[in-house]
């Protein structure tokens, strides 16, 4: 209760700062009524209509992502590792930039091509760190992901270099990551494909205490070590391929607070996995406000914020883990 | 002798792409109560027959067979219930206290998200007390000694209440007092709890004084076995070592002393 309390405190402060915060300045009682459906008309359609889907989305993937970042940490047992690690924010950012590029119409277009292309990616990475007898190599994984992200850039960089300034823009602000397009209707999508690999990642916390042991003890304190690592690489990625693309590239916020939480609570999965989650949430939801606000009415991509906060704090963890 | 808890008969393994059998045709036997050495020089094959006894590799012919069922056809979960393992190294990469760590032996007998019971917290207890470690339940495991990190892994597999434990090279970096320690430590599981325990060792003169039985291996076969008496005699241990060494015995022990160059009497002669 000692960790609960003051997570879940913080998250709900984050989640109102969220709703009051914006260009249309309301007042606390005023965003209050609106989110129950009372008061004036325009408060009501801003805050139920656009933050109140645009918090609880960007709460959602900080949340996720934070959880991808935790489980990644333990299947390749590095402190270090993050869930863009694995090559699909490359495979990602390159369906977005082509379907950008080649123009293609409609809302979902954008989200889509990015959801095929880090599923592709992490096909490809999977196939690729599947070494001999069909084992699946932890270290493999990182330099496939590594490799698969490179070509994935190169291509979004020639793409780019042939398409006109406007669209290399939108594509750039797009791969930045931002709540922008969010909706209720991107939050629904989102939620129901975010919600089993979320519960599959929690019900395999057990395992993942072992697996960062090591293979070998992990198999010996009776952990069925493959199956684990294909299931939790699969939930992860999938997770973070559906949080990319409905925000773009959020940086830093699944490495940074997983870690933050270990150093806080401790590293028993059942308790990690829920306190990064909220953490998670939290910050991407103060750092999307903080997007919005910093020089209305122009918008700053949200993941420059979490990059700009995230970096500093990354080469502190680094050193202090390096020492 | 009490229950059967290893068995291989004839067993044979080739790891992938090999050109000889890294195991072969290895016949041994261990039974609850019993403490089993495995020596041999490097590449002998003793890391391997391990493995096999613990279902880690299918042998390639004849049969292993841990507590009644081909080692390789339990799963995990219900083997890390019978058999308790301690390797030679473990470098946890996330901080973790001692009484986590030996918690982490209850998971095989965990369910995937409710709390450790009444049960496991007493085994917990029980193996801290037994591997003498229960005052450093709150350290961080990387503040402890190498001797005391190993005492903390066998409590771990204490705490899977297991039939047999199986220590492969555990004390290969310890020193005089914590090896000792830790052979203590296992002598006195095998005869007050009746455990099985195989281990894994490059210290012939120990093994001698704590095994009921040794088994000598020697380019994948096993060239010798039975009591220390009888096996490690000095024809047997410069064969299997390729080098001269000398038997002397310590309370009815053989141990040997490697000799130095020019040493027997008939080598400077000649």
């Amino acid at each position: 209760m000692r960790r609960w309390l003051p997570l879940l405190a913080a998250a709900a402060a984050a989640l109102v700062l969220g709703l009051v915060v914006g260009p249309a300045s309301l007042g606390l009682g005023a965003v209050w009524d609106a989110v129950w459906g009372r008061g004036d008309e325009t408060a009501q359609s801003i805050v139920r209509g656009l933050r109140l889907p645009r918090v609880l989305l960007a709460f959602l993937v900080g949340g996720s992502l934070s959880v991808t970042g935790a489980t990644l940490q333990a299947v390749v047992r590095n402190p270090l590792a993050d869930p863009y690690l694995l090559g699909l924010s490359g495979g990602a950012g390159l369906g977005a930039v082509a379907a950008i590029a080649l123009g293609v119409g409609g809302a979902w277009a954008v989200p889509l091509a990015a959801l095929l292309g880090a599923l592709l990616a992490i096909v490809l990475v999977y196939r690729i760190a599947l070494v001999a007898g069909g084992l699946l190599d932890a270290r493999v994984l990182l330099l496939a992901g590594v490799v698969v992200g490179a070509f994935a850039a190169s291509l979004m960089g020639a793409i780019m270099a042939l398409s006109p300034a406007r669209e290399v823009r939108n594509a750039l602000l797009w791969l930045l990551g931002s709540f922008d397009g969010a909706s209720w209707q991107a939050l629904t999508i989102f939620g129901a494909y975010a919600l089993l690999p979320l519960a599959a990642l929690y019900a395999m916390a057990r395992p993942m205490d072992l697996l960062a042991l090591g293979e070998e003890p992990a198999q010996f304190l009776g952990a069925d070590v493959e199956r684990t690592k294909r299931r939790l690489y699969l939930a992860a990625s999938v997770l973070t391929a559906v949080a990319v693309s409905v925000s773009g590239i959020i940086g830093f916020v699944g490495l940074v607070v997983p870690h933050a939480v270990r150093i806080l609570w401790g590293h028993t999965h059942q308790q990690l996995l829920p306190s990064a989650f909220l953490l998670g949430g939290t910050l991407v939801v103060v750092a999307d406000a903080a997007a919005r606000t910093a020089f209305a009415p122009l918008e700053m991509p949200v993941g420059v914020v979490t990059a700009l906060v995230g970096v500093p704090v990354f080469v502190w963890l680094v050193r202090r883990w390096a020492s | 002798m009490g229950e059967l808890i290893f068995e291989a008969r004839g067993a044979c393994y080739r790891y992938p792409g090999a050109g000889a059998d890294a195991v072969s045709d290895v016949d041994i036997e261990v039974a609850a109560g019993e403490l089993v050495a495995i020596v041999g020089p490097n590449g002998s094959g003793k890391t391997t027959l391990a493995r096999l006894l613990l279902g880690v590799i299918v042998p390639s012919g004849g049969a292993v067979l841990a507590a009644g069922r081909p080692a390789a056809a339990w799963t995990r979960r219900e083997l890390a219930r019978r058999v308790g393992v301690v390797a030679q190294r473990e470098e946890p990469v996330f901080p973790l206290r001692v009484h986590q760590a030996v918690l982490f032996g209850r998971y095989a007998h965990l369910g995937p998200l409710g709390a450790p019971g009444p049960r496991d917290i007493e085994a917990v207890e029980r193996a801290l007390e037994r591997c003498d470690v229960g005052h450093l339940r709150g350290r961080w495991v990387a503040t402890l000694s190498g001797g005391e990190w190993q005492r903390v892994r066998i409590a771990r597999a204490l705490a899977q209440e297991p039939d047999a434990l199986v220590l492969d090279e555990a004390t290969a970096s310890l020193d005089v007092r914590h090896e000792m320690e830790v052979f203590e430590l296992v002598a006195a599981l095998v005869r007050d709890e009746g455990l099985a325990a195989v281990l894994v060792t490059h210290h012939v003169n120990l093994a001698a004084r704590f095994a009921h039985r040794v088994v000598v291996m020697d380019g994948g076969e096993a060239r010798a076995q039975g009591p220390p008496q009888e096996v490690l005699r000095r024809d047997v241990l410069e064969q299997v070592f390729g080098w001269p060494v000398e038997i002397s015995t310590w309370r009815g022990a053989p141990q040997f002393v490697p000799l130095r160059r020019g040493e027997r009497g008939d080598e400077s002669s000649a």
